[in-house]
């Protein structure tokens, strides 16, 4: 129905704020003596309700203000990774430890009455320590191995959706919410770099939201970078451990460390003939 | 030639409540499963984060192509003008859209997220081949049921033509579509080929004509209808044809992978010591889907029994499962190879296949979800038979081809 504009001025003296405090006056005048008790218990319940709640906003307020992204992604870096080989010593694993600690990888439970060694092939892995022989010379070689953040990422074109993405800085992720859980990433990424949730979970952790049916792999700790930590979890292991094997930084920066790093050492990508320009680079193999 | 006369599928009701009854029961068993995959997650099923497609993706796949392959009776009569073709066309057309909807059915209910089909129709990413794949799959049922529509109206009838060649042309863009799912995956051995998209083709024509030849044959038995002597010499000739372009096909797929010596140890692994995919490919794939149904459909007897044709055509739908289950998940199974040169002493966690054979074994809620696929595009077909007209009354010698009378006198 349309109004004419006399009709809205009719109207407006009914909404105004005179109109209704006319209107609950001789409401009053016709109601019972006002009953103190009731009055005393609902500000007693406003106030208790307020002192609930306050905390709570000025907390949210607070972690909101830590959680503040640094300005938005920008094609202004590309980060990446050099692995030297020489460095990565064999039986350790404190990369791996320190991916499943900061991605909550170690909170995935196993379902019960699954086999082990299945479970071992269906849980989320993010970084995978390799061991390699070379079949000429008997050589061993010890590398992590993870998603490589490739330039023409094979798993976001196909991707359906477009849920398997590349950010402007190079990171190539998934987002969890348009992921229809086909993986075709999977079958499509030569790196064996993705999983799949098999399994319900049931902890996760607020940075790495994880969910049944959803494919997912290393961010290169993007929670890091988005709020200005220019680290990974793996990289800082590695040198914790005194082993300096990973160097983690931006591949578009000549003087940062990734790029001293691999202007040292002859390197090169995994499956370098598809072509795919990986930010992960090896030296050594 | 007489006019064809169409007949709804007048079987018996108990058999034909009966047989629906079955496939009820077939298609319901298929829900439960994947509703239980579904609630439970992936971890029931055989599949992991190596073998990451598993037997739903086998049916789907094959149902699929068998598909675009079963609208090739219509197209063979419609496009190329093949007067005897003619009254099978409906059944065909029939047959192509029920065969679809199972086969899609069972690949929407193994996604990880079945929940979020909505997010796959609106949110499109077009570098995709699946993207691409759900406007083909989609626009095929579409494009089907416009072509039905001509045959059965006589307003339509002069529309047959063009939409039949717009449907033909639809088909081999949606198997093209379907084989280079897998073609155009750059990082596994098995694949990266443009000659899966072809081959993909030529199995579509085997595996949909087989399927159509073993409906059109049962429902037929099942109400009495004859079947000429020349209508089955064309079928089967036909049927043969198709078979030995697979095996031609498979040839060439591997004699292409032979050439190059990066690949051998994948050839090596799927011709000879790949354990049971090896095994199924020789037996399935080549002897029983391949070379058994050619010396039937060839044999200057039996190739006049209809029983021998329908045991070829069944032959050919076993072996084109155990292709699809070679392709699909033998490929994965198959270590990736990222080092050349190099042999991977250890893969992540123990028990995190790389290196190695990743063992997959098919659960049962598996197999039963494939197989309510099957079920679903069966109940279709029945249920469109027996309502509507789409069966010839007779596919007599005499009654469909006007010069089959003349030959045999």
């Amino acid at each position: 129905m349309r109004i004419r504009p006399a009709q809205r001025r009719s109207l407006r003296p009914a909404l105004s704020g005179e109109a209704v405090s006319e209107a609950s006056e001789s409401m009053k005048n016709e109601s019972e003596p006002t009953n103190q008790g009731r009055r005393d218990f609902l500000g007693a319940a406003a106030g208790l309700t307020a002192a609930a709640v306050a905390p709570g906003m000025v907390l949210h307020t607070v972690d909101s203000e830590a959680a503040a992204p640094t300005g938005g992604v920008s094609d202004a870096h590309r980060w990446g990774l050099l692995v030297d080989t020489s460095k990565c010593a064999d039986g350790c694993t404190a990369c791996v430890d320190a991916c499943d600690q900061e991605n909550g990888l170690n909170l995935q439970s196993q379902p019960l009455g699954d086999d082990e060694l299945k479970w071992q092939n269906q849980r989320a892995t993010w970084i995978r320590k390799v061991k390699l022989q070379d079949n000429l010379t008997g050589q061993v070689t010890n590398l992590p191995l993870m998603c490589q953040h490739c330039e023409h990422p094979p798993c976001v074109d196909v991707c359906p959706t477009g849920a398997s993405f590349k950010r402007a800085d190079g990171i190539v992720m998934v987002d969890r919410h348009t992921c229809i859980g086909c993986r075709y990433c999977m079958m499509a990424c030569p790196y064996k770099a993705r999983s799949f949730i098999h399994e319900q979970v049931d902890q996760k952790l607020t940075r790495a939201p994880r969910g049944k049916g959803c494919v997912e792999s290393c961010n290169l700790c993007a929670h890091r970078l988005d709020t200005g930590d220019i680290s990974t979890a793996c990289a800082d292991a590695c040198s914790a451990e005194g082993h300096q094997a990973l160097v983690f930084g931006d591949l578009k920066d000549p003087t940062g460390p990734l790029r001293q790093a691999l202007a040292k050492k002859p390197n090169r990508q995994i499956r370098q003939d598809l072509g795919l320009n990986t930010g992960v680079r090896y030296a050594g193999i | 030639m007489k006019r064809i006369v169409y007949r709804e599928w007048l079987v018996e009701p108990q058999r034909y409540w009966g047989l629906l009854a079955m496939l009820a029961g077939v298609i319901a068993v298929g829900g439960l499963s994947a509703l239980y995959m579904e609630h439970e997650g992936h971890w029931v099923t055989g599949m992991t984060n190596s073998v990451v497609w598993g037997t739903p993706h086998v049916f789907a796949v094959f149902l699929i192509i068998a598909a675009s392959g079963a609208l090739n009776v219509a197209s063979i009569g419609t496009v190329f003008d093949k007067v005897a073709y003619k009254p099978l066309a409906r059944l065909s057309g029939l047959l192509a859209v029920a065969l679809l909807v199972g086969g899609l059915l069972v690949l929407v209910l193994d996604l990880g997220r079945p929940d979020r089909l909505l997010v796959a129709m609106t949110t499109y990413n077009f570098s995709s081949i699946f993207a691409w794949n759900i406007f083909l799959y989609s626009g095929f049922a579409a494009i089907v049921i416009g072509y039905l529509w001509t045959m059965a109206e006589r307003k339509g009838n002069h529309l047959q033509k063009p939409v039949g060649t717009f449907a033909f042309l639809w088909r081999l863009a949606l198997t093209t579509g379907t084989g280079s799912i897998f073609g155009f995956l750059v990082g596994r051995e098995a694949y990266d080929t443009a000659i899966l998209a072809p081959l993909f083709v030529v199995m579509s024509f085997a595996y949909g004509l087989a399927i159509y030849i073993l409906v059109l044959f049962y429902a037929f038995d099942a109400d009495g209808r004859p079947i000429g002597q020349a209508m089955l010499k064309r079928l089967k000739n036909l049927l043969g044809l198709f078979v030995a372009a697979v095996l031609y096909f498979t040839l060439v797929y591997h004699l292409t992978k032979l050439y190059g010596a990066k690949n051998s140890d994948i050839e090596a692994f799927l011709l000879i010591n790949g354990g049971l995919y090896t095994a199924l490919f020789w037996v399935g794939w080549v002897l029983i889907g391949g070379l058994i149904p050619l010396g039937i459909v060839y044999h200057p007897e039996l190739s006049k029994q209809r029983d021998w044709i329908a045991t070829a055509s069944a032959l050919v739908v076993a072996g084109g499962l155990a292709a699809m289950y070679v392709i699909i998940i033998g490929s994965q199974a198959y270590p990736q190879e990222m080092f050349p040169g190099h042999t991977v002493i250890q893969f992540g966690a123990p028990g995190d296949v790389g290196g190695r054979v990743a063992p997959y074994s098919p659960s049962f809620p598996e197999l039963l979800l494939g197989l309510g696929g099957v079920g679903v595009a069966l109940l279709i077909t029945a249920v469109g038979i027996r309502v509507l007209q789409f069966l010839p009354e007779s596919l007599a010698d005499r009654d469909v081809d006007p010069h089959a009378s003349a030959r045999h006198a």
